[in-house]
């Protein structure tokens, strides 16, 4: 990141103008109000489904705005973790529990006001704070910035610890779930004959 | 100039989506005759059954297009498109020969290729559900839960191959191609080509669309030419996945005089792969749900695990 914002203060600010954006700096604004549309709907509709495939909408934008900033890398790893397993697990969960055609009246909870509260709080305080730290700093992205390249040079040179940290963050999240999972005492195997028992038993009683 | 460029190459990569896979649709139907004896397939047409697939296509034209009553009528009319493009965009990027002869050169191939390939999946999860029907919505979960768990081994075969040459675009990968990468990668090519078959939804792993259980899965509820853009999805990724194995682990263009017949020795290996596939269909029976879950967990993933690991130490030993 350092090296990042050096590479920004070679650049006068002054010889910026917010007046005459480029083509790339419209486009990045077009796609960023689609992913707001898209993360509004996505809360706000009753049908369960449709919200999820509303998050497929936001996310691909997110991964769109990352192309435009040539962080290619970054693009295509929200494309594989976020649209391809996080989006077809929260599909496979609703269609698993239950997901309604059309909409689900108790989808609402008395929630609302709690959560556009914690919302705007977050992103308030998320806002603030990218301005501040950027302020009128402008990245010239004609180079090489965003390549696989760079971002693995990056995060194995000046960010390894958070990375390692964040791996066993994770490992532990994994355990964690492992046990979670695991039942007490020992539970026959579901094998198809004993289901097969089972079913009978219940017809005989 | 350089817009000319541009357009021609996502011209020709719009060619090849739309011959290969019909080339595909047309061989399993010649392979299966000639394999399990069938009549139907040799006989349209007059010699060795051509018009087949012409027939299949008329066929598909002319039905009805039908929307159940309770279906969710958008997403329904959606899915069939979002199964089918993904493929259309990973073909734009498979290098098919030397000195830049790829639709479109990204930097970061193989990520591109993984993501957007595991979106098509998204296509049958939304035609499942919208169906409105226990079938459908059956077989979008075991697809889901297909795709989940035979991801995994398809990434770190697929890392094994980047950490060996040393990037992750595709080209670079076939430039730093050596003969003795075959033996070497072996394993990974094994587990990359099953975890992808497996993702397809291909005999042996097709339960998603199991028709003696549970009619035609996901697609149970779709005719006419909706159904044929999903099985036309279904030979797409055939050629996807066929084209990123050769490329991944045959050496792409590599072979005898490759400086002139490059593109023919990719076609080539391309389709002896796609020949494996059909071949498959053909021979193995359909494996049980929970057989194909416990074979990624417990087979392919130690696998994909041993490979990187080897390819690691290799790695290590010669530099």
């Amino acid at each position: 990141m350092s090296a990042l914002l050096a590479a920004a203060g070679s650049l006068e600010p002054a010889a910026r103008s917010y007046l005459s954006p480029t083509g790339q700096e419209i486009v990045f604004l077009l796609v960023g109000a689609l992913v707001l549309g898209a993360a509004v709907v996505s809360v706000t509709t009753r049908r369960l489904v449709h919200a999820a495939l509303w998050l497929v909408v936001a996310l691909g934008g997110l991964a769109v705005e990352f192309l435009l900033l040539t962080a290619e890398f970054v693009a295509w790893v929200q494309v594989l973790v976020y649209l391809g397993s996080v989006v077809v697990l929260v599909l496979f969960g609703l269609m698993l529990t239950r997901a309604p055609i059309g909409s689900s009246p108790d989808a609402d909870s008395g929630n609302r006001p709690a959560a556009l509260a914690v919302g705007v709080a977050s992103a308030a305080t998320l806002v603030t704070l990218v301005v501040d730290a950027f302020r009128s700093s402008w990245i010239d992205l004609s180079g090489p910035v965003g390549t696989t390249r760079l971002t693995g040079e990056f995060l194995f040179s000046h960010w390894v610890l958070p990375f390692e940290a964040l791996s066993v963050l994770l490992l532990a999240a994994l355990v964690g779930a492992i046990v979670l999972s695991r039942t007490k005492g020992d539970r026959t195997k579901p094998r198809p004959g004993n289901l097969r028992t089972a079913l009978t038993k219940t017809k005989e009683r | 100039m350089n817009l000319l460029d541009t357009l021609l190459r996502c011209v020709g990569t719009l060619v090849a989506f739309l011959v290969l896979p019909l080339v595909v649709g047309q061989a399993e139907h010649k392979v299966m005759a000639h394999m399990q004896g069938r009549l139907g397939p040799m006989y349209a047409g007059g010699f060795h059954g051509w018009a087949q697939l012409v027939a299949d296509g008329v066929k598909f034209v002319q039905k009805e297009d039908v929307v159940p009553a309770g279906a969710d009528r958008r997403i329904f009319r959606l899915a069939p498109a979002v199964a089918l493009l993904p493929y259309l965009l990973v073909l734009l990027v498979i290098p098919i020969g030397p000195n830049g002869l790829v639709g479109q050169a990204v930097d970061a191939g193989i990520f591109f290729v993984l993501a957007v390939m595991g979106i098509g999946v998204l296509g049958s999860l939304m035609g499942g559900w919208a169906s409105a029907n226990k079938f459908s919505l059956l077989g979008a979960l075991r697809t889901a839960a297909q795709l989940m768990s035979y991801e995994l081994p398809m990434l770190l075969a697929a890392a094994s191959v980047a950490m060996a040459a040393g990037t992750v675009s595709l080209p670079g990968i076939v430039d730093a191609f050596h003969w003795w990468w075959v033996p070497w990668q072996l394993i990974g090519a094994f587990v990359f080509f099953t975890a992808g078959l497996a993702e397809l939804q291909r005999p042996p792993f097709d339960m998603p669309v199991a028709d003696s259980e549970i009619i035609f899965g996901a697609y149970t509820e779709y005719t006419g030419l909706r159904f044929a853009l999903f099985l036309l999805s279904e030979y797409a990724g055939i050629v996807v996945l066929c084209g990123l194995t050769t490329v991944l682990f045959l050496g792409g263009w590599h072979g005898p005089f490759s400086d002139g017949l490059g593109v023919v020795w990719t076609l080539a290996k391309t389709f002896a792969l796609a020949f494996v596939v059909l071949w498959l269909r053909v021979t193995y029976p359909r494996l049980r749900e929970d057989q194909l879950m416990r074979f990624a967990w417990t087979v392919l993933i130690p696998l994909a695990l041993a490979q990187l690991a080897l390819t690691g130490i290799v790695k290590v030993a010669i530099s």
